[in-house]
């Protein structure tokens, strides 16, 4: 093997290994500031001694083996300083607890504890986001920095402070069970979901970094039901995803500009995707809020042309989606769905329902769905007036010009 | 992110007499586990041997039929797999951990390949 390949080995195992480096030697010294550090000198090595011996069978195995030798190095120096303050004296201010005996089995388990370490509410959105793809997407700084559309210096102080945030807050390096296990479930999920929404709804940016969150979310998701396989909610949004991401080719046209699902050409969907998602969504089983959403895409997917789909099935899904999570944005979705079930009279009852919503005040889609409802029943005049109205509330100059359009029409 | 395709290429002429060792599944089985909880994997299999394979060939306009074992072509494809990668780096980095895990007298290549995503 030639030098630069070498080190491009060396480069690529690193960035497929770093999460579980750092989750096993997190594991010891439950920090994760200190896991990447051990981490990354972890790779130092392996940059001096793997172009002389070879880049060994297992490059994860041998980059953990040594990360948790030298986490474990970390923790009884400490523990003999710690002993030497008492011996004089002081107070014994360091309570780190001592390692738990390596087990190299038990990688699965280190890597879910550092997913819920990232994902831990006590560190704002913002923070959790960008930590999750620095420990756990693998991503260099400058990337995040890119692909959020932030400055590289902010990303990498918001880094800072979430490990600064963490260990002060003393959050334990673990899987929570019981009661807290769904809560802190659903903050891990709402971050994958996120990272996947900054890339899919970029109106902005670089169009090869951003669409690249969305297969970095992706790919946590999978990785995620892997770890989890009795966690229903954890299919579903993989299922969510496998399918938001099977259109992402059909999503924009030639010139870039967004082309709505009734326009799509569904033969640019990536049909093995699609199939992963309904693999996904088998194993999800249909319950939670996820699952739901996962299955209003299926059926989507399923729908050949826009015309076959199965809007009374996609109706009945919002129904069950509102029961669970009160959103009027899925009531307002509800009624779209109802109106191309049932007719627009149908639907303009469920919106008209929702126009003393203060949640839906400013929401330009209410005026916008109810302009469209009122011009299917031919009230022309008013579905001008709403059209007008729904363009006065959206920020985006292209949706403005073409509400503006159909208001004149 | 980029799809791969691996192409497994092994000499089916040239087969040892004694098949894989015992543990040589359980190697491959946990590799494949590990592939796919890296969160790469789409799809991947072993193929049947050539000799119950059919070529159809175009030329000239005109379709002919050839049944296997394709005796005349020191490697058949035996298998392949489809993954989901930042880079080919990547890529080579799995097909590389792939490889090592077979017993020394085999001799397969693996053709990674990107696919283009129109």
């Amino acid at each position: 093997m030639t030098e630069p390949r070498v080190t491009a080995t060396i480069e690529a195992a690193y960035r497929i290994e770093s999460p579980r480096v750092i989750a096993a030697a997190a594991r010891i010294v439950r920090d994760v500031g200190i896991a990447e550090e051990i981490a990354q000198d972890a790779l130092v090595a392996a940059l001096e001694q793997w172009p002389e011996s070879g880049v060994p069978d297992k490059p994860g195995a041998w980059l953990t083996a040594t990360a948790r030798r030298r986490a474990i190095d970390l923790v009884r120096r400490k523990e003999t300083y710690a002993r030497k303050l008492a011996e004089v004296g002081r107070s014994l201010e360091d309570t780190t607890p001592p390692p738990d005996p390596p087990d190299p089995e038990n990688i699965d388990d280190d890597l879910l504890r550092l997913i819920f370490t990232a994902c831990h509410p006590v560190l704002p959105t913002a923070s959790r986001t960008a930590l999750t793809l620095r420990l756990l997407g693998g991503l260099t700084t400058a990337e995040i920095a890119r692909a959020l559309l932030a400055a590289e210096p902010a990303v990498a102080q918001r880094i800072v402070r979430a490990k600064r945030a963490l260990a002060t807050a003393g959050v334990g390096f673990e899987v929570p069970y019981g009661e807290d296990r769904a809560a802190r479930l659903s903050s891990v999920l709402e971050v994958i979901y996120l990272i996947f929404n900054e890339g899919y709804t970029a109106t902005a940016g670089d169009d090869v970094v951003r669409p690249a969150l969305c297969e970095d979310a992706l790919r946590l998701a999978r990785v995620l039901a892997a770890l989890m396989p009795g966690e229903p909610e954890v299919h579903g949004l993989a299922a969510l995803l496998e399918f938001q991401a099977s259109r992402i080719p059909a999503r924009t046209g030639p010139d870039g500009a967004p082309v709505l699902l009734a326009d799509q050409n569904r033969t640019r969907w990536n049909r093995p995707l699609m199939r992963r998602g309904a693999d996904a969504l088998a194993r999800a089983g249909g319950g939670g809020p996820y699952a739901l959403q996962a299955a209003i895409a299926a059926c989507h997917a399923r729908a050949a042309r826009y015309e076959d789909t199965d809007w009374a099935m996609i109706a009945t899904l919002y129904g069950r989606l509102l029961t669970l999570t009160g959103s009027p944005v899925v009531a307002l979705n509800r009624a779209v769905a109802v109106s191309m079930a049932e007719g627009p009279a149908a639907g303009l009852a469920l919106v008209d329902a929702l126009r003393e919503e203060p949640a839906l005040k400013d929401y330009h889609l209410l005026p916008s769905v109810r302009g469209d409802l009122l011009a299917r029943l031919g009230r022309d005049a008013e579905a001008s007036e709403e059209f007008r109205r729904a363009a006065s509330l959206t920020h985006n100059e292209r949706e403005r010009e073409l509400l503006l359009e159909r208001s004149a029409r | 992110m980029p799809r791969f395709i691996t192409l497994i290429r092994n000499d089916e002429q040239n087969i040892p007499a004694d098949g894989f060792p015992a543990d040589f599944g359980a190697r491959m089985g946990a590799l494949l586990e590990e592939i796919t909880k890296a969160g790469v994997m789409l799809d991947t299999a072993g193929l049947t041997p050539s000799s119950e394979g059919t070529r159809v060939t175009l030329s000239g306009g005109k379709l002919t039929y050839t049944d296997g074992p394709f005796t005349e072509t020191k490697e058949v494809i035996g298998g392949y797999s489809i993954i989901q990668a930042k880079d080919k780096e990547e890529a080579l980095y799995w097909t590389k951990r792939f490889l090592e895990i077979h017993p020394d007298v085999w001799n397969i290549t693996a053709e990674v390949r990107q696919i283009t995503e129109d």
